[in-house]
């Protein structure tokens, strides 16, 4: 059966299966919370489902290259904005459900959170960042931007690592999760070891001429 | 010993659990194990076999056995709305059953209370060791309606069954040099899993360790807790005795107490230990200290209602006890011992 289905057809059904997996993951979540079947706390289990929901997405998004490479199913390329776009929705719902559920609309104390304290101030970098991606990703855009494109989309690798440290600064003692979670975004970085290396230096070039 | 209490951030009328939401408490589990399938997305690292998302579906939360308790009401604090018992019952802070706060409902329905045996011992002229019995027996049990303030910024208010420590305390007879009293959590890995197994039980260091001045100690409010909602403590809420001390965040109300000594010197307690710029020895409810990662100014009062309850609230300095414990820091610059 398999061999018969064409390239776009794999990609379609993977599509499928991403927005059925995402998607929905979401909508029963917020149908749970909303009825106030999700534990005793729904808002804290919504802003934890989101967080580590969108930092799962980001791991599988950054995982994409490597594995299409190592394995030489290119296809798979075709499906990396889709997931880069649900890792953004992710974070969105993430910074909604603490400015509205958590914070409750209470304007000045999430802009005095954001600024004061070192995790929100990082975790909105990472979201700003990752806004910038996501608005960027529509191909009359991107053709438009041209090489520049690129560019701004090798900050996925800055995201990875500010997500790492949000998570890392944002627990009270139990630390196994996100160092395992620093870890598997090292792993990732380090197959783009070469990429990166140029990336840095071309930093460190551009400021000394 | 009634306690006249009369906040000044008194709420509104009465609200009982009411059967509706206890009955659906299956269903909830179940629509939690529901969630289980979806999950891929959204847990974190793949569980180990006893923790999670995954085997909530078959969880029972309320396998252990309860039992009403016979206690003086508290008619002063009608007007304060409960927590839903379920809610009260079901997100709990117990790392020694899991960091995460569904965890301690689901891990600890087989703990063992009976038999049980709780020491009071140091500086004192009649140390006693009270048997399970004991705990329920040895003194006149009230019910106290408390605000509960976590330092993480939600809060609950719990109609709890106990009797004030200090009654405790006057039993063994502290002698001149009681200075502190220091309160100890069993130590049961066999039964506590958090306690054997770092990234269930939170990284934190066990027996879970905590302490009073024995001028709090002696404070009326301070109550050791027998019971919740008219019957005895579920593991997870620290059977079968607890400390509740409504004036400090809620780690300083240490569960499943086995040991209190009171000592000459300030002792070092749990949490101040593992982060000393997050986690004072006091830990006073206080609006205008925050903490290094996030605001103490307001906090989220869990009641009944989904995502859209409004329920964010001002934070009352000494969690709105003000009148009673106030006087016990007039020296004491409250920024700096926070």
């Amino acid at each position: 059966m398999s061999k018969k289905l064409t390239t776009s057809n794999k990609v379609f059904l993977l599509k499928v299966v991403i927005h059925l997996a995402a998607f929905l993951s979401l909508l029963n979540l917020y149908y749970l919370a909303f009825n106030d079947q999700l534990g005793a706390d729904p808002v804290q289990r919504v802003i934890h489902f989101t967080g580590i929901g969108a930092f799962n997405l980001l791991l599988v998004t950054l995982a994409v290259s490597p594995i299409a490479k190592k394995f030489k199913l290119g296809y798979l390329l075709q499906v990396r904005r889709l997931l880069g776009l649900y890792t953004f929705t992710y974070a969105f719902m993430h910074v909604l459900n603490f400015l509205a559920f958590d914070l409750q609309f209470a304007w000045s104390l999430f802009f005095n959170e954001v600024v004061k304290r070192p995790y929100i101030t990082i975790g909105m970098i990472t979201f700003v960042l990752l806004a910038a991606l996501a608005v960027t990703s529509l191909n009359r855009i991107k053709r438009k931007m041209g090489r520049s494109w690129q560019k701004l989309h090798n900050y996925s690798y800055l995201i990875a690592i500010l997500v790492s440290v949000h998570f890392y600064w944002s627990v009270k003692s139990e630390l196994m999760s996100p160092l395992f979670y620093m870890l598997l975004t090292l792993v990732l970085l380090a197959f783009r070891y070469t990429k990166l290396k140029a990336l840095i230096l071309s930093i460190f070039v551009n400021k000394t001429r | 010993m009634l306690i006249k209490i009369q906040p000044k951030s008194a709420l509104k009328t009465s609200d009982i659990t009411d059967e509706s939401v206890y009955l659906q408490r299956r269903q909830l589990v179940k629509s939690m194990g529901f969630l289980g399938a979806s999950a891929l997305i959204g847990s974190a690292i793949p569980k180990t076999a006893n923790a999670g998302f995954f085997d909530s579906k078959d969880t029972d939360i309320t396998n252990f056995k309860t039992t009403p308790l016979t206690f003086a009401t508290d008619t002063d604090n009608l007007s304060l709305i409960k927590t839903p018992e379920q809610k009260v019952i079901s997100h709990n802070n117990f790392y020694e059953f899991g960091a995460q706060k569904h965890q301690p409902a689901e891990l600890a329905q087989n703990f063992k209370v009976n038999p049980w045996q709780l020491t009071i011992s140091g500086e004192c002229d009649n140390p006693i060791t009270l048997d399970y019995d004991d705990l329920t027996t040895m003194f006149s049990l009230e019910e106290r309606i408390y605000r509960l303030r976590c330092v993480e910024a939600w809060s609950m208010v719990i109609p709890w069954i106990g009797f004030s420590l200090a009654r405790l305390l006057n039993k063994v007879a502290p002698n001149s040099s009681a200075k502190y009293v220091v309160f100890e959590t069993l130590h049961d890995p066999k039964q506590m899993p958090g306690q054997d197994d770092r990234r269930l039980g939170g990284g934190i260091a066990y027996p879970y360790v905590e302490a009073l001045r024995i001028d709090e100690a002696m404070n009326p409010l301070t109550l050791m807790s027998v019971g919740l909602y008219g019957k005895t403590l579920p593991p997870q809420n620290g059977a079968p005795i607890r400390l509740v001390v409504p004036w400090k965040y809620g780690f300083k109300s240490i569960k499943s107490i086995v040991r209190i000594k009171l000592v000459s010197t300030k002792p070092e307690t749990t949490w101040q230990k593992l982060a000393p710029s997050e986690y004072g020895f006091y830990a006073n409810v206080n609006p205008n200290h925050d903490h290094p990662r996030w605001s103490q100014a307001s906090e989220r009062r869990i009641t009944s209602g989904g995502l859209f309850a409004r329920n964010r609230i001002e934070t009352l300095p000494f969690n709105g006890y003000g009148e009673q414990v106030a006087h016990m820091y007039k020296e004491m610059d409250l920024s700096k011992n926070y």
